[in-house]
């Protein structure tokens, strides 16, 4: 068995405020999805979301405010599965909710050290 | 209670605990000598009592008797004077008199510190189980080969090795400390629930039996709560689940000792005062911050004490079995996830979650199969069934799933 990261990426700021009832269908398109593949035995840490905003740190103690000027998409969040193949994890991947959404998911495998 | 009636039920509540208390004493290399001494007070009493009729405390005479014959053992056996009591003076703080403390304080802690011990990880989880029943429940061999489905010479195997097994990696009966209670409890709830599932679900046709294991397990999970530095969440939460589930038992099996499925069940047999302690010891569950699998399961089972369907139930139950499952694999959580999949999103989505799930080696997957299959694709729901029947073992899920092959057959 292989670890997947899988990075859910959107542009955030254009998608339109969700009503509480909305938002709560999109947690339960989640959870379902997360489930399934814990239900497959293929998760390995269900990861976390990320908060908005954050902060960007260059050389020379040059810092400075997120959200990236020039990229529109931002992680919102990221977990790890674990399969045999790339193939299955891109599997995986195409069920993730962020997708019905304009985001999204880029799978890259672990390197154990 | 007469006297007949009386000895058995002594045996059953006052031999664990004389036994804990002089292990405790003795250490866990002279478990048998334990065992001897109190087998030898209860054979005593059967014989006296017979005779001169009941003492009038029984159980004050059975310590009393006990403790005597702990004694005499001590005097007579040099060896055993020499080897060890004076560890026992020590840990007794006595000088000259060994005092053999059977208050109920000193047993319970006696059989807390026993439960920490047997339920270690050096021996297996079958063995674990079978020593529980054997020094904490005062179950004979018969009796737990029984419970096993097996025979006394496999137990009485397995007793011994386990026994030796904790004699050769000098497992200590102490109280366990706050750091014990954190890396044992773990195993400790392992092997209650263990020994519950046994009984619940349990093949044997012996309805009185599988109660007892059930109720064992509930009765040591409660010696867990009583105690202070024990009485954690997480134990609360798997004494909450065992009284829900214990709370359907004369529901579940009928006169020929058959399981009835949960649909069919007569809710009015569901026992309420077990429901009620289920809901109190959930409440007391779900303090500070841990949430074990317990309490998952332990809200899934409460869900399940309201028999009336509706899209709310099954999607709370959906979303429960979703963080079970992220908590912890097990393919009867991906089933019964399904399984509410199927209620709350429908049986469609049900069918493509059901076969990702690739447990083709276990009967209920195909069973589940077969039922998502049943309204829509009765040859195809055949199929599942038959498979599952070449995979069934045990003789109620047989049956369940022929019921289901022949109402298909006449359908079809």
């Amino acid at each position: 068995m292989k670890d997947f990261l899988l990075v859910f990426r959107n542009d955030f700021n254009a998608i339109p405020k969700a009503s509480a009832e909305e938002m709560q269908a999109t947690t339960k398109l989640w959870m379902d999805w997360i489930g399934s593949i814990a239900a497959q035995n293929k998760l390995t840490d269900r990861g976390n979301s990320l908060m908005a905003g954050g902060k960007v740190v260059h050389p020379k103690n040059v810092v400075t405010d997120g959200p990236y000027t020039e990229i529109k998409e931002l992680i919102g969040g990221y977990s790890i599965v674990k399969v045999e193949t790339y193939e299955e994890a891109v599997e995986l991947a195409k069920g993730c909710p962020i997708l019905k959404f304009g985001g999204n998911v880029e799978v890259r495998e672990v390197k154990h050290m | 209670m007469n006297e007949q009636e009386l000895i058995p039920h002594l045996f059953r509540t006052e031999y664990r605990k004389i036994v804990s208390v002089l292990c405790r004493l003795f250490g866990i290399e002279h478990i048998e000598i334990a065992e001897d001494i109190v087998s030898d007070t209860f054979l005593q009493a059967s014989e006296l009592w017979g005779l001169k009729g009941l003492p009038e405390n029984p159980t004050a005479w059975l310590y009393t008797v006990s403790k005597n014959k702990t004694k005499d053992y001590l005097k007579r056996n040099t060896l055993f004077n020499q080897k060890i009591s004076s560890e026992i003076k020590y840990l007794n703080g006595s000088t000259d008199e060994i005092e053999i403390d059977l208050s109920i304080k000193n047993i319970q802690d006696s059989q807390l510190a026993m439960m920490f011990a047997v339920c270690d990880s050096c021996i297996s989880s079958e063995a674990q189980i079978g020593l529980s029943l054997n020094i904490l429940c005062g179950f004979g061999v018969e009796e737990i080969a029984s419970a096993f489905l097996t025979n006394k010479e496999v137990i009485y195997k397995r007793l011994n090795r386990a026994k030796e097994k904790l004699r050769t990696e000098k497992i200590q009966i102490e109280y366990p400390t706050k750091n014990e209670i954190q890396t044992k409890l773990e195993n400790v709830l392992t092997t209650i629930y263990l020994l519950f599932n046994e009984g619940y679900y349990s093949s044997s046709r012996d309805t009185s039996m599988r109660k007892d294991l059930c109720f064992e397990a509930m009765r040591l999970n409660f010696l867990l709560i009583e105690n202070q530095t024990t009485n954690l969440p997480q134990v609360n939460a798997l004494m909450s689940l065992m009284c829900f589930h214990a709370s359907r038992f004369d529901a579940r099996i009928d006169g020929d000792g058959e399981i009835i499925l949960y649909e069919d069940q007569d809710s009015n047999l569901w026992n309420q005062d077990l429901i009620e302690k289920g809901v109190y010891f959930l409440t007391q569950a779900s303090t500070g911050n841990v949430l074990s699998k317990y309490h998952i399961e332990a809200a899934i089972a409460h869900w399940h004490t309201q028999q009336k369907d509706s899209l709310e139930k099954w999607e709370e139950i959906l979303q429960l079995y979703n963080k079970l499952l992220v908590l912890e694999y097990s393919p009867i959580a991906a089933l019964n996830r399904t399984f509410a999949l199927a209620k709350a999103n429908g049986r469609e989505a049900a069918i493509v979650e059901a076969e990702k799930l690739n447990l083709v080696d276990n009967h209920l997957y195909h069973t589940l199969l077969g039922n998502l299959h049943m309204a829509v694709n009765p040859k195809k729901a055949l199929e599942y069934f038959t498979k599952a029947l070449n995979l069934a073992k045990s003789t109620a899920d047989k049956n369940t799933i022929i019921k289901n092959i022949s109402k298909l057959q006449k359908d079809l």
